[in-house]
C-alpha cells in the first residue's frame, strides 16, 4: 500500500472516529441521532417478527401436528430465499403508494421484512415438532393426553430449541434487512447512515463506515441477545438442546 | 405526491418488456456473473477451510463461527466496511457476496465428508488407498449430494443478494429495481420485472443444480434392496 | 504350542513356515491403563484359517487390524511370509491383504464391479485384465453376472457381504483377514456365507484370519482356533477338536460353555461316524426273510431297499406271508441326512423331527443308519457297550 493512500485510510479513519463520537449524533431527542435511529431500527425489525410469529408459528404447529402439508413445509425456505430482499421491499413500497390502504414509511416495510421471516420461522417450527421423539408423543397418548395436551405439553416445549433457534435466525436477517429499507423510505433505522452516506459519494464515506459498524454491531447484538432470551425461556430440561438446534439451523437467509 | 403520479402506470407494461429484451438479457447476464463468480470464489475457499476443519478438527467451532459472523452481518454494512479497501467496482460485490457463502459450504462441506460411514472408509483404508486419493474418489463423491445442497442454498441466497449491490452501482437485476425505483414517477414494471426475474432466476439455477446432483450420484436414486 | 515359540527365518519359506508371525505385539490405547493386546505370539500356518475369539475387549479385532496396520501396534511386530509388515508403507501392506468387515463397507457410490475392481484398479492392472477378473469372482462367490453393474443398495445383506468377499480376494492376495464379516446377517444367511467360505478356501488355499465372537463360527470355521482373554492374553491356541477335548483353563472351559460335548459333534461328519447297516432287507425278500432281520436287530420294522436306494420302512404286523418285502406299502423315513452333515446337524434333526433314527445317504445312495443312541454314546463318552436299538423311525403316534 502506498503511503498516500495508507495515509487517506487514516484519514477515514479518524473521520469516521470523529463522526461516531460526536455528542450531536447520540443526543437522545434528535430525529437524526444515534439512539433514534437505533430505536426506529428496533422498532421495525420486532414488529416484523413478532406478526411473522404470530402468523406462522400457530399455523406450522397445527399442520405438524396433524401430520399434514409436508411438501409445503420443506419447500416454503426454499422458495422464501429465492425472492430478493430489496426486490420485496420496493414492491411493497410501490404497492403501499398505489393502494393507500397504509402509509409509504413503516407498514410496506414491515410487511415485506415480515414476508422474509414467514418462511424460516414456519418451516424450522414445523421440522420442530415433527422432529419430536415418537415414542414420548405415543407414550403421553397412551397415559390419557388428549390431542390439544400434547401438543401443549409434550411437543411444543420439546420443540421449543429448535422453534426459537428458527426465529433467531429470522430476527436477525430481519434485522440486517431492516438497513435495505433505508434505500425506500425514510425507515431503515441505521441503514439510513450508509444509504445517505453512499449518496454523498467519496465526502459520504465516513457516514458509510459508522453506519456500518453500528449496523454490524446492532446486528451481532441483537442475535447475542436473543441468545440470552431463548435460555430463559426454555424449559430446563431442553436448554442444552438450544445450542445444538442453534449452530444446525444458522443458515436462513442472508440480508 | 409520489402516490398520484405512480398511479398513472400499470404495474407491468409488455410492451417496455418486449422492447427491452437486449437490456434484460444483459442484466441476467451481469447478475448471473456476480452469483458464479460470488460462489465458485466461496467454494474454493469453503473446502480449502473445510480440508483445515477436517485436518484440525479444534479449528471447526472458529471456522464455523467467523463463518457465522460474516454471515450475520448485513449486507449493506459489509459493502461498506469493505468499500475503503477494495473501492467501488465489481470487486467489492463480489467480495462482500463471497462472505455469505462461507457458513452455508464450509457446513455443508464437513457434514457431508462426516456422513460418510465409518465402515467405507475402513474398506478404503483396508484396500490400500492412500489419503489424497480416499479423499478424491470415496468421501468427496459421496458427500456430493449434501455438497451440492449447500451449493443451491448459497447459489439461490446469493443471487438475492446480488441485487443489493445495485447500491454501489452493479447489481445485475438490482440495478433495474432501483432505477424503477429512483424514476420519477417510479416505474413499476422495471421493479416488477427485476424482482420476478430474480426469483426466476433462483428457481432456475436451484433446478439446474439439482439436475447436477442428480447425473453426479446415480448410485442414489436406485434403491430397491430387498 | 510350538508354533507360538518358533522364530520366523526370512528367506526360508518351506511350507512349514508360518504365513504369518505375531511376535510380542502390544497395543495400549492412550488412556486406558491396561493394554488391549499384551505381547501376543503367534503364528498363523500357510493354507489355514485362523480363528480369534473371545469375549469383548479381548483385543481380538484390534490384532487383526494391526496385521494390516488399521491400528499400528505400540511394540511388538508382526511378519507376513518372514518379511516385518513394517518394512512398507501401509498402502501397499494392505494391497497385499485382503479385508473383509463386518458392515463390509461397499462403496455406495460405486458398481458391483467396481467395487470387486478396487484393488486391482490401485495396483494398476489394465482394463480388460480387471473385467476377466470381476466377471470369475462373481461366479465364484455364486452371484449372477447381471449384479455387476447395480449399486449395493440394491442387493441384500447377504449379496452385500459375498461381493465384500470378492473384492477382498480381487487382487489373489495370499492372505485374508475377515473381522466378524457374518454378524450382521441373519443366522440361516450366516449358515451359507459359511459354508461358501469353506468351500472357497477348499479350492483357494488362502491364509485366513477371522474374527468372530460366537464359538460355534470358531469350531465350525477354524483348523485353529485362538481363545483371547480381556487384556489381549492368549489363553489357549489349537485346532478346535483339542480345544473341546482338553480345555486348557477354567476360562476356556468357561468360554466353550455347558455344551462342549455337543459342540464337539459338530466337528465330525455323519459319514466319518460308524454307522450301522440297519433293519433292512432288499425288495425282493421274502416277508419271512424280513421278520428275521428284524428280529435279529431287536426292533418291530425293517427298512426296505431298492438296489441302492432306500425306499421307506413298515412294521414286521403289517408283512404278509407270501408276498415280496417290495410288494408292501412302505412309509417314508422322518429323517434322511447327507453324509456330509454333521453329527450335531443330524442329532438336531433326529429331535427336532421327534425321531430316533437318522437315514444316512450320499446322493440317493443308502450309506447306514444312524441311532440317537449312538450319538448319546458319543455325548457321554461312557463307551459302554452296543446301545440299545429299541428305536423307530416312527414317533410313537404312528402306532396307535
Amino acid at each position: 500500500m502506498g503511503a498516500a493512500e495508507d495515509g487517506a485510510v487514516r484519514q477515514l479513519a479518524g473521520d469516521t472516529l470523529t463522526w461516531l463520537t460526536d455528542p450531536g449524533r447520540w443526543d437522545v431527542t434528535s430525529v437524526a441521532g444515534i439512539p433514534f435511529r437505533t430505536l426506529q431500527h428496533l422498532g421495525v425489525s420486532v414488529s416484523a417478527i413478532l406478526l411473522a410469529c404470530v402468523l406462522a408459528v400457530p399455523l406450522a404447529l397445527h399442520l405438524a401436528h396433524r401430520r399434514r402439508a409436508e411438501a409445503l413445509a420443506s419447500s416454503v425456505v426454499n422458495i422464501g430465499r429465492a425472492i430478493p430482499s430489496f426486490g420485496l421491499i420496493v414492491l411493497f413500497w410501490l404497492l403501499a403508494t398505489r393502494t393507500g390502504w397504509v402509509g409509504t414509511q413503516f407498514w410496506p416495510l414491515v410487511l415485506a421484512l415480515t414476508a422474509l421471516a414467514l418462511p424460516p420461522v414456519f418451516t424450522n417450527t414445523y421440522t420442530a415438532v415433527r422432529e419430536v421423539d415418537a415414542a414420548t408423543v405415543e407414550a403421553a397418548r397412551g397415559m390419557g393426553y388428549t390431542e390439544a395436551q400434547v401438543l401443549r405439553r409434550i411437543e411444543l416445549p420439546l420443540a421449543s430449541p429448535v422453534i426459537l433457534a428458527g426465529i433467531r435466525i429470522a430476527f436477525v436477517q430481519v434485522v440486517a434487512t431492516t438497513a435495505i429499507g433505508a434505500i425506500v423510505t425514510n425507515g431503515g433505522g441505521l441503514g439510513r447512515y450508509v444509504v445517505d452516506g453512499f449518496a454523498r459519494g467519496v465526502a459520504g464515506r465516513p457516514t458509510v463506515l459508522a453506519g456500518a459498524l453500528l449496523l454490524a454491531t446492532l446486528t451481532l447484538l441483537a442475535d447475542g441477545a436473543f441468545g440470552l432470551v431463548e435460555r430463559l425461556l426454555l424449559p430446563d430440561g431442553v436448554r442444552d438442546d438450544a445450542r445444538r438446534a442453534d449452530v444446525a439451523n444458522r443458515v436462513g437467509a442472508a440480508g | 405526491m409520489t402516490g398520484v403520479l405512480a398511479q398513472a402506470r400499470p404495474l407491468l407494461e409488455w410492451d417496455w418488456v418486449g422492447r427491452n429484451g437486449e437490456l434484460l438479457w444483459e442484466l441476467t447476464r451481469q447478475h448471473l456473473y456476480f452469483t458464479g463468480m460470488a460462489v465458485g470464489i466461496g467454494l474454493a475457499i469453503s473446502l480449502a477451510l473445510s480440508v483445515v476443519a477436517l485436518r484440525w478438527r479444534a479449528t471447526l467451532t472458529p471456522i464455523l463461527g467467523f463463518g457465522s459472523v460474516l454471515y450475520t452481518i448485513p449486507s449493506l454494512a459489509l459493502f461498506a466496511l469493505l468499500l475503503p479497501v477494495l473501492g467501488i467496482g465489481d470487486a467489492l460485490a463480489i467480495t462482500a457476496l463471497v462472505t455469505y457463502t462461507i457458513l452455508i459450504l464450509v457446513r455443508n462441506i464437513v457434514a457431508g465428508i462426516d456422513g460418510v460411514p465409518r465402515e467405507v472408509i475402513e474398506a478404503a483404508d483396508g484396500m490400500g488407498y492412500r489419503p489424497a486419493r480416499r479423499f478424491l474418489e470415496i468421501e468427496l463423491p459421496l458427500a456430493m449430494p449434501v455438497v451440492v445442497a449447500g451449493l443451491r442454498i448459497a447459489s439461490v441466497t446469493v443471487i438475492g443478494l446480488v441485487t443489493v449491490t445495485a447500491l454501489i452501482g452493479r447489481g445485475g437485476l438490482g440495478a433495474l429495481i432501483l432505477r424503477g425505483f429512483r424514476t420519477l414517477p417510479p416505474f413499476p414494471t422495471m421493479i416488477v420485472v427485476g424482482t420476478l426475474l430474480s426469483v426466476v432466476l433462483a428457481i432456475t439455477v436451484d433446478l439446474l443444480l439439482l439436475g447436477v446432483e442428480r447425473a453426479l450420484t446415480p448410485w442414489a436414486r436406485r434403491k430397491t434392496a430387498p | 504350542m510350538p508354533e507360538t515359540t518358533a522364530a520366523p527365518v526370512a528367506g526360508t519359506a518351506t511350507p512349514t513356515d508360518p504365513m504369518i508371525a505375531l511376535r510380542g505385539l502390544t497395543k495400549a490405547f492412550d488412556g486406558q491403563d491396561r493394554p488391549a493386546v499384551d505381547h501376543l505370539d503367534l503364528d498363523v500356518p500357510r493354507g489355514e484359517i485362523v480363528v480369534l475369539v473371545g469375549p469383548s475387549g479381548c483385543g481380538k479385532t484390534t490384532t487383526l487390524k494391526m496385521i494390516n496396520r488399521i491400528i499400528e501396534p505400540t511394540s511388538g511386530e508382526v511378519f507376513i511370509d518372514g518379511q516385518p509388515t513394517s518394512a512398507r508403507p501401509a498402502h501397499e501392506l494392505r494391497r497385499d491383504l485382503g479385508y473383509v468387515i463386518q458392515q463390509v463397507g461397499l462403496f455406495p457410490h460405486k458398481t458391483i464391479a467396481q467395487n470387486i475392481a478396487t484393488v486391482p484398479r490401485l495396483l494398476g492392472w489394465d482394463r480388460d485384465r480387471i473385467r476377466a477378473r470381476t466377471a470369475e469372482l462373481l461366479e465364484r462367490v455364486d452371484l449372477e453376472p447381471e449384479l455387476a453393474s447395480r449399486y449395493p443398495s440394491e442387493l441384500s445383506g447377504g449379496q452385500r457381504q459375498r461381493v465384500g468377499v470378492a473384492r477382498a480376494l480381487a487382487a489373489d492376495p495370499p492372505v485374508l483377514l475377515m473381522d466378524e464379516p457374518y454378524g450382521a446377517v441373519d443366522p440361516l444367511v450366516r449358515g451359507r456365507l459359511q459354508d461358501q467360505l469353506l468351500e472357497l478356501q477348499r479350492e483357494l488355499g488362502k491364509t485366513i484370519v477371522f474374527v468372530t465372537h460366537d464359538i460355534d463360527e470358531a469350531i465350525k470355521l477354524g483348523d485353529r482356533i485362538a481363545i483371547l482373554n480381556v487384556g489381549g492374553v492368549l489363553e489357549q491356541y489349537a485346532p478346535p477338536a483339542e480345544i473341546l477335548r482338553e480345555p486348557a483353563n477354567d476360562f476356556v472351559r468357561s468360554f466353550l460353555g455347558a455344551e462342549r460335548a455337543l459342540k464337539q459333534l459338530s466337528l465330525q461328519a455323519v459319514g466319518d461316524a460308524e454307522l450301522v447297516r440297519g433293519p433292512v432287507v432288499a425288495a425282493d425278500e421274502s416277508a419271512t426273510a424280513a421278520r428275521s432281520v428284524a428280529q435279529a436287530e431287536g426292533v418291530d420294522w425293517v427298512g426296505v431297499l431298492d438296489g441302492e436306494r432306500l425306499r421307506g420302512w413298515l412294521w414286521t404286523d403289517d408283512l404278509e406271508d407270501g408276498r415280496r418285502v417290495g410288494d408292501h406299502a412302505t412309509r417314508d423315513f422322518r429323517v434322511m441326512v447327507d453324509h456330509a452333515t454333521s453329527l450335531r446337524g443330524a442329532l438336531d434333526a433326529i429331535v427336532t423331527s421327534r425321531n430316533q433314527v437318522a437315514v444316512v445317504v450320499d446322493d440317493d445312495r443308502y450309506r447306514g443308519m444312524l441311532f440317537i443312541e449312538d450319538v448319546a454314546r458319543r455325548l457321554t463318552l461312557s463307551g459302554g457297550g452296543r446301545a440299545n436299538r429299541r428305536a423307530t423311525p416312527a414317533v410313537s403316534e404312528d402306532r396307535a
